[in-house]
């Protein structure tokens, strides 16, 4: 029993006990620990094992930078890997799982990889597992992922909720520090709105592990009363368990909020985590500073700590990591955590000091070894004594922790993220914040003051000035009292000389200062080439305790300054955020939200089979009885419509409606067909152009006034080519005067087709629809019996004689009933959007299964429509370009699949007889293709090299997919009534 | 890019809610113009390293076009005027 709770202290609540496990064992600890203080408290110093090698890993800081740390916290659907068990806030029943670790954290047999670790140096697997190369993927890659991995994402459903927020504010104060309060309150006393966020449960930051007094009161008193003012202020938001994690464009920042991941039973009508972005007219960086790792033979062994890490477990959290602890430091922090750990009783093995000289006291009685250099540990699971080399002399200091301080870092990274690089400063020894404008300033340890006094004057100064520049008036406060304080310096250290063990740089990565030798050997000494080669700096902390070192080392070795080396690209995220948290309420069917027509229970009332087409449920066929194939209901409906009639719902087009003296005009530049002298009361069928001459999509446009036209867009296009008019009328064409808007959710529209159609319509009809008084492609206002004012269209999409009958979405549903109910003597049905498209099919009329943005009109057999007459349209200029009226261009036309037992499959591609299928040989493709019960066999739509002259001839039909070659015969596509009788009955 | 676009119609709001058309200084060439500028027009895309013109409908707002001049390096937006407005500004 080595780490142990201390007797009294800390700011834990130690009335207040909760239970928690770890691989499966019972630990107890307080209320206001992190898992990694109970743990510690519980002797638990051996966490996981590293990434690479399996070497056993322990708690290397109290922070968010922390590498080897990591656990899966929960369980099932609610498990979280790669926990940071540093900022986990420890609840009762908490379960905490090791990862990267078999059959258990004791004992691990990938630890073997250790002993072969000289073959597993920096950019191993890219020089050792070349060849085979199929070996590769089936057997390395599976191979290396098993071995070396973090922790596993579940596979299970998240069945948390999360959100998404925006805040406004003056200020954001990132960090909750003494820098941080103070700035907060100063800025709010003066009445700026301020938001606060700080990554930890308890805000406070240093403070929490601070033994100077401030005014005549602990540090951490002096921090409850800041926060319980600002509690208190109406223009104050307080987001403690927020991580600010990124700063985006116009003072946008990223924030996540840990809602209710500690809480020990979740409310269900809370999310667990919520995304905030934050629009800050100012902000300011109160991040503090890193304390830098010493990179020493043997530095990664269970117990070697970070110093500043031992001070706040001790005095935040009432855990010593050990009884006898020896310190290794470049700096005042080391002797700081010294006098703080003896304060507590806990005994200093020794302070190794790399410096020769220092003015920085040690605790009475404790021995202080100057110009020395740790160059190796001792101990397997947890160190137990360090290998001191001074003078060429070695001696061997017994300890069963160890406090390494290698000097500070400021916390830089929010104000790199949108491309300013840090810079280097030579009097800090460290990179610091570039200057990035008045939106985000820097203050306290995060602008390189490591002194108390110095981060609550910093912070107070930082913020009077933003509260001036934002034309707010500062209070004169006085600053709180602090006592005396050392010299906060140091002397770099990058690297320790004479390293007999593994140095490692990079926790997290396994990386070891002999990586960074070979990477700059092998020619990856550039700081972002060194990056990928040696991994150092990568994943989930991104390098936050290693970087600094890493680029110090290659400095060395290249014989330059860090500045010349500078650092890799700062992004967000500071640190990882969930998938659930960015992706907050947008997943399932809010992501992809469901769009129903007004007849959708109409539809479903008469057993309708839905099918997804887009965000659409469309009612695709209506099974009866006794059909067991989707193909008999088909077949049964389009029959019924041929010989009787059925009705569709065809709800889901697009329709815009438009006015204006200039409506006509428009649409005339809109369409490539002419649409200027469309009569009134008259429908008319109309394609559209893209700019570059293919067919955008089609519809019809019917004029029911003079200045009033409506116009329908297919289903998939009614956004696009609704925007597209926006786009013409407000850029292209300012001065005409039209006006429109989407009308597609306020009609239901029902297609009516068979021979009986009229029969059945104009049993709800008052006006006269006979064929003289509403001929084919009529367009109008009628009255339904009862008084309801509905539109007819006369227009065909099957080839019958049909009417489209839209009436007010509200009515949809009991006008279709009506429908169904007097069409009973005429045999009527309902029929889906698959009877439809045999029946278009049969008709030989295009959809976008056709019109894919490769088809010109003249493609689609449809080149009379475009006008030769018309000045300008959309697509006029390049729809008559070279290439675009080529005589060998693939035309549409039909198929007949000659074997009647095989069936023509959409995207099946076109050859000649006795023809290799190859590129070359390619003759076209299939872009639509059903069996048609009317004909009694398969039929298509294919596109076709100079296809109209080719009717009658015999093509192989090629299919790779299924393996499938069926002979067909090519003709004209229409195959239903090509004198079109029926459609103009 | 912008995390915020100041719309002449709707004020400050966030970018989720525009989408962009791309190059707003083309200007749509005569119908009896050359192949050369339709072309042009249609294809030839600048991409430019400073101050750019781009069409950006508020998609979700008042459905306007707008043109937003920006920075592509910088991102600061200098202005969002409406596109119909524009338009007749330069004369089209």
């Amino acid at each position: 029993m080595t780490a142990y709770r201390l007797t009294a202290g800390g700011l834990v609540d130690r009335s207040r006990s909760l239970s928690f496990s770890f691989d499966g064992r019972p630990l107890r600890g307080f209320a206001g620990d992190t898992l990694a203080s109970a743990l510690l408290a519980n002797d638990q110093l051996l966490v996981g094992r590293s990434f690479k090698y399996h070497r056993p890993r322990g708690i290397v800081s109290a922070s968010a930078s922390e590498p080897n740390a990591l656990v899966t916290i929960g369980s099932g659907a609610r498990s979280d890997p790669n926990t940071k068990a540093t900022v986990a806030e420890l609840y009762a029943g908490l379960t905490a799982r090791s990862q990267n670790r078999w059959p258990s954290l004791g004992f691990d047999i990938g630890a073997m990889s250790d002993l072969f670790s000289p073959f597993l140096g920096a950019g191993f697997y890219y020089k050792t597992f070349m060849w085979p190369a199929q070996f590769w993927e089936k057997l390395y890659e599976p191979l290396i992922r098993r071995a070396a991995g973090l922790g596993r994402a579940v596979l299970e459903r998240d069945p948390e909720i999360y959100e998404k927020s925006w805040a406004h504010c003056d200020l954001l104060v990132v960090g909750g520090g003494p820098t941080g309060l103070m700035a907060a309150l100063t800025a709010a006393r003066a009445g700026l709105r301020v938001i606060l966020a700080d990554e930890d449960f308890r805000l406070g930051g240093s403070l929490l592990s601070e033994t100077q007094a401030i005014n005549g009161a602990p540090a951490y008193v002096f921090a409850d009363r800041v926060v319980a003012e600002l509690q208190a202020l109406p223009n104050v938001t307080l987001l403690p368990r927020t991580t600010v994690f990124g700063w985006y464009d116009d003072n946008v920042f990223g924030a996540v909020e840990r809602v209710q991941k500690h809480a020990a039973e979740p409310l269900a009508k809370l999310p667990a985590e919520r995304v905030w972005r934050i629009v800050a007219r100012r902000a300011l960086l109160a991040t503090g500073a890193e304390e830098r790792p010493l990179v020493f033979g043997g530095n990664d062994r269970p117990g070697v700590m970070m110093a500043g890490a031992l001070r706040t477990y001790a005095n935040r959290y009432g855990v010593a990591a050990g009884r006898s602890v020896a310190i290794f430091t470049n700096g005042s922090a080391g002797y700081q955590a010294a006098r703080d750990l003896h304060a507590k009783g806990i005994a200093i093995a020794a302070i190794v000091d790399s410096r020769a000289a220092a003015e920085d006291a040690a605790p009475e009685g404790t021995r202080v070894i100057r110009s020395a250099s740790v160059v190796d540990t001792r101990g397997r699971r947890r160190v137990s004594g360090l290998v001191v080399e001074r003078s060429g002399f070695e001696e061997l200091v017994a300890c069963d922790a160890v406090g390494m301080s290698g000097g500070w870092s400021p916390v830089i990274h929010l104000a790199c993220q949108r491309g300013a690089k840090p810079v280097w400063s030579d009097q800090l020894s460290a990179f610091v914040a570039p200057d990035v404008g008045g939106g985000l300033r820097i203050a306290g340890s995060a602008g390189g003051i490591y002194t108390l006094a110095g981060c609550i004057s910093d912070g107070a100064a930082k913020a009077s000035a933003i509260t001036s520049d934002l034309g707010f008036k500062p209070a004169q406060d006085v600053l709180p009292q602090t006592g005396e304080e050392a010299d906060p310096s140091f002397t770099a250290l990058w690297y320790v000389p004479g390293a007999k063990a593994k140095a490692f740089v990079d926790f997290q990565n396994d990386v070891h200062a002999k990586d960074l030798g070979l990477a700059l050997r092998e020619g990856f000494g550039h700081v972002e080439h060194a990056k990928r080669y040696t991994t150092s700096g990568m994943a989930t902390d991104q390098g936050k305790l290693s970087n600094i070192n890493a680029v110090g080392i290659l400095a060395g070795m290249r014989g330059v300054s860090p500045a010349d080396v500078g650092v890799t690209t700062f992004r967000p995220f500071y640190t990882p955020v969930s998938f659930g948290a960015l992706a907050g309420t947008a997943r399932d069917k809010h992501a992809q939200p469901v769009r129903k027509s007004p007849l959708h229970e109409w539809a479903r009332k008469h057993g309708a089979t839905f099918v997804e087409a887009g965000q659409w449920y469309r009612s695709a066929w209506f099974p009866r009885a006794g059909e067991k194939t989707w193909r008999e209901s088909v077949d049964r409906e389009v029959l019924n419509v041929r010989a009787n009639v059925g009705i569709c719902d065809v709800s889901t087009l697009g329709k815009i409606e438009l006015f204006g003296p200039d409506a006509a005009e428009f649409l005339n530049r809109l369409y490539c067909n002419a649409l200027l002298k469309l009569p009134v009361g008259k429908a008319r069928y109309g394609l559209m152009l893209r700019e570059d001459g293919f067919v955008y999509d089609d519809g019809t446009a019917s004029r029911l006034a003079e200045e009033h036209f409506l116009v329908t867009t297919t289903t998939a296009m009614a956004g696009g080519v609704m925007s597209h008019m926006e786009y013409c009328s407000q850029v292209l064409w300012p001065e005409l005067k039209v006006r429109f808007c989407s009308v597609s959710d306020q009609w239901a529209q029902i297609a009516i087709a068979g021979p009986k159609a009229r029969g059945v319509l104009q049993q709800l009809v008052e006006d006269d629809i006979s064929d003289a008084a509403f001929p084919f492609l009529a367009a109008g206002t009628v009255t339904l019996k009862g008084g309801l004012k509905a539109r007819l269209f006369r227009i065909s999409f099957s080839g019958e004689l049909a009417f489209e009958l839209a009436v007010p979405a509200g009515f949809g549903v009991a006008v279709a009933d009506q429908l169904m109910d007097v069409g009973r003597a005429f045999d009527i049905c309902a029929y889906g959007v698959e009877a439809l498209n045999v029946l278009r099919l049969e008709k030989g009329l295009p959809t976008h299964a056709e019109f894919d943005g490769r088809v010109t009109p003249d493609d689609a057999g449809l080149g009379r429509m475009v006008s030769a007459h018309k000045t300008d349209f959309i697509g006029k200029h390049l729809s008559s370009r070279y290439g675009l009226t080529a005589a060998d261009r693939m035309q549409l036309v039909g198929l007949k699949s000659v074997d009647r037992e095989k069936d023509i499959r959409a995207g099946a591609h076109l050859l000649r007889e006795g023809m290799k299928p190859s590129s070359l040989n390619d003759q076209g493709w299939v872009s639509s293709a059903c069996f048609s019960p009317v004909l009694g066999h398969h039929i298509a739509l294919a596109f076709l090299k100079s296809g109209r002259e080719r009717y009658g001839e015999r093509i192989v039909v090629w299919d790779k997919l299924r393996d499938q070659e069926v002979i067909a015969e090519v003709c004209d596509p229409v195959f239903v009534d090509p004198e079109n009788a029926r459609m103009k009955a | 890019m912008a995390s915020l676009i100041t719309c002449p119609h709707c004020g400050v709001r966030p970018k989720e809610e525009f989408t962009i058309r791309g190059d707003a200084s083309l200007v749509r060439p005569a119908p009896t113009a050359s192949d050369e500028a339709w072309h042009d027009y249609v294809y030839v895309r600048a991409n430019p390293r400073g101050r750019t013109l781009e069409h950006w409908q508020h998609v979700a707002g008042c459905r306007r076009f707008l043109v937003v001049e920006r920075d592509t390096f910088t991102h600061e937006v200098h202005s969002v005027t409406d596109g119909a407005a524009f338009a007749t500004e330069n004369g089209r």
